[in-house]
Order: structure tokens, then C-alpha cells, then sequence
């Protein structure tokens, strides 16, 4: 298969990247992950669409569809955000920094 | 019915730890959320078996939820405490199935887990060890619970209410971004219906917004007050929300939630469905 999924991210099984759009990252604080922060996906408009906590290596991921997105993180480390832009299906990453 | 009789702050959950005949109650989306660390002394309530029937799709029976909350040491006179994960979902899901099997006590934590979280509060895993009591639910009261027939003869006549994100409205996904997509049931949403999502309630650190906020949200979007309003979402959970937010907290006299949401209406034959943002 064409365009392998990174193995970095760990995706359930049956996610067919051809078809689904994903959006992955990480929140850190510098260098640091920053596990346990409130990641915000807010859509092209800014309005809220889901929200994950981060996993204790600071990653996370969204089930989305094309288009421009914001994650914003909140976190005891301080919040961040960032502008992800996904053209199509696929995986699609990004990293957030809070400070 | 006040703000202060159905929602408490994180500041007095703290306050409030271990004291006689309030007990606290986590509920999350995330079932195993409660093991990582929770309120210190709160019990937990996993949605997926102590809050619906492991079988059938329903919530439990009055006897189960009886069983359940004889078991975790609560008991009738109470004040029951809730919270969770995910801006009270699942709290709030919890909340609305108390009410409808009559408990007369119970409470919200404004902003839910994640309040407590970002305030920095303790957080144990010690398990909350509550010697079992003797509870005896009321029959449900039907008063805030919609089905899918009267979902299908209110529309035209009722407020519906869908509180799903505006690209689960139109159609354009199927479920909320943080969930795969894969489901069976048709996209879109009840003909007629009008969307507020249930972010727009809440404030990004959980907590519900104010009533003069509320009530501009939901005065905005055409909601009318003069008549009965049913809210839907998915699976019921974020209604429920909603459901808290325009009963509770709004004092709207006729709110019902429909928990068979669009995962039920989605796949029925021959419903009236719409696409697109909605007029």
C-alpha cells in the first residue's frame, strides 16, 4: 500500500488512510511532551469540534474531513495552539507548543 | 430551580470532600479515566454498563439502576455529585438518568474533570470504598425522555434541537472528529431542526457559560420558548448537556432528551432527513 501510515502513530485498526482524513501530533513544552493537555480541534470558522486529552507522550489525534483546522491545547504548562491544513485524506501531523 | 441548586464550582467539590451524605461520582467517555486518577473519595460509573443495558440499546431498567446505586453506597437522600471527562458528557448523560429515575439531589461540578485538572486538585487512585446501601429508584419520568415517534410528529411543531457539530449537521461527517467515521445510518440531520452545538453552552476550560449568554445562544438560533423542545445528538450524551443547560440552568419547563439520537433516527425508513446547514 501506498502512502504507509507513520509508524509513530498508532491508529485502530481498519483506518483506511485512503478514505479517512486523521489529524496527529504532539503538545510539548519545549522540548518536553506534555501529557494529560486538553487538545481542542476547532474548525476553519474557529468553532469547536472535538476534544482528546493528550496521551502521556503528549500525542494525540482527530477523525476529521479536508480542510483548515486549529488544535488548540490547554494544559497546567500553559496553552498553544496550531493551524493544521489538510488537503485531502491521509494523515496529516502537526505539533503544538504551550507555553 | 437556581444555578446553585443543580451546579457546584471545583472550589466547592473541594471543600466538600468526604462530607456526611455527599457522595461524589466520576462518569467519563474514556471509562478507564477513573483509574488513572480521580476526585479523592468519588466512586466511578462506567457509561457503557452502569449507566445503559449491557444488551438491548437503552438505559438501564429501574431495577439495574436500582442494583447499581445500592451497590456503589448511595442512597436515596444523598447529594450525588457528578463530574467527568470530555466537558461533563458522560457527567451529564448521568446527571439527566438520575433525574429520570427521580433522585432529588444531584449536582454538576462546573467544568467537569477537566476544571478540576487545570486548577491543579488532588487527583488519587485510590479506589473509593463505600459500604452498600439500599436504593429504590422511581419510576422513569417520561416528562424528559423523547422517543423517535414523537421526535418524528414534533417536527414542524416543537423546537428540535440538534447539538451536534455544525459538519455532523450538514452531513458532511458522521461522528465527532475524535471518533472513527465508520457508522451505517444515513448523514444529516431531522428535517426542521435547528443546530447549537453544545460547545457553544460552554466555556473552553468546561464550565457552562452565563444564563444571559445561554439565553442570547439559544434566542439567536430561533430556539422558541413558547414551545416544548426535544434535544438529540448522536447517542444522547451531549444532548443530555443541553438538556441540562435549557432545564436546569435556563428553568425551560418542557425539555426532553431524545438518547436515541441520530444513530437511531439515522437509520430509520422513510424519516424526513435534510442535508446542509439548515435554514
Amino acid at each position: 500500500m501506498c502512502g504507509a501510515p507513520d509508524q509513530a502513530v498508532a491508529l485502530p485498526a481498519g483506518t483506511d488512510l485512503e478514505k479517512q482524513t486523521v489529524l496527529a501530533g504532539r503538545v510539548v513544552a519545549g522540548e518536553s511532551p506534555v501529557g494529560g493537555a486538553f487538545v481542542r480541534l476547532l474548525d476553519g470558522t474557529g468553532e469547536f469540534t472535538a476534544e482528546v486529552v493528550s496521551s502521556a507522550s503528549g500525542d494525540f489525534r482527530f477523525f476529521a474531513a479536508p480542510g483548515t483546522w486549529t488544535v488548540r491545547a490547554l494544559s497546567r504548562s500553559g496553552n498553544g495552539e496550531s493551524v493544521l491544513t489538510a488537503d485531502g485524506p491521509g494523515l496529516h501531523q502537526t505539533k503544538v507548543a504551550v507555553a | 430551580m437556581s444555578r446553585e441548586d443543580v451546579l457546584v464550582t471545583t472550589d466547592w467539590a473541594e471543600k466538600n470532600l468526604g462530607a456526611e451524605g455527599v457522595v461524589f461520582v466520576e462518569v467519563d467517555e474514556d471509562t478507564t479515566a477513573y483509574d488513572g486518577g480521580h476526585i479523592p473519595g468519588a466512586v466511578k460509573f462506567s457509561w457503557t454498563t452502569e449507566l445503559t443495558d449491557p444488551v438491548r440499546r437503552d438505559v438501564l431498567t429501574k431495577e439495574d439502576f436500582s442494583a447499581v446505586l445500592s451497590a456503589k453506597g448511595i442512597g436515596n437522600d444523598d447529594t450525588v455529585v457528578l463530574y467527568g471527562g470530555n466537558n461533563n458528557w458522560f457527567a451529564a448523560y448521568a446527571y439527566w438518568e438520575f433525574k429520570l429515575y427521580g433522585h432529588q439531589d444531584v449536582k454538576l461540578i462546573d467544568g467537569g474533570r477537566k476544571k478540576w485538572e487545570l486548577d491543579g486538585r488532588t487527583l488519587t487512585t485510590e479506589v473509593a470504598d463505600r459500604p452498600a446501601a439500599t436504593y429504590t429508584a422511581k419510576d422513569a419520568d417520561l416528562s424528559i425522555r423523547a422517543f423517535r415517534d414523537e421526535v418524528v410528529a414534533s417536527i414542524g411543531a416543537k423546537n428540535l434541537v440538534d447539538v451536534r457539530s455544525p459538519d455532523e449537521f450538514s452531513g458532511k461527517i458522521f461522528a465527532p472528529a475524535h471518533l472513527p467515521q465508520e457508522v451505517s445510518q444515513r448523514r444529516g440531520h431531522v428535517k426542521g431542526a435547528i443546530n447549537v452545538p453544545w460547545s457553544k453552552a460552554a466555556n473552553e476550560d468546561g464550565t457552562f457559560k452565563s444564563d444571559e449568554e445561554l439565553k442570547a445562544l439559544y434566542g439567536d438560533a430561533g430556539l422558541d420558548d413558547g414551545k416544548a423542545v426535544i434535544a438529540y445528538c448522536r447517542i444522547g450524551e451531549r444532548s443530555s448537556h443541553t438538556w441540562f443547560v435549557l432545564r436546569e440552568l435556563l428553568g425551560h419547563s418542557d425539555v426532553k432528551n431524545y438518547d436515541g439520537s441520530w444513530v437511531e433516527y439515522g437509520s430509520l425508513v422513510g424519516v424526513p432527513i435534510e442535508l446542509g446547514a439548515g435554514s
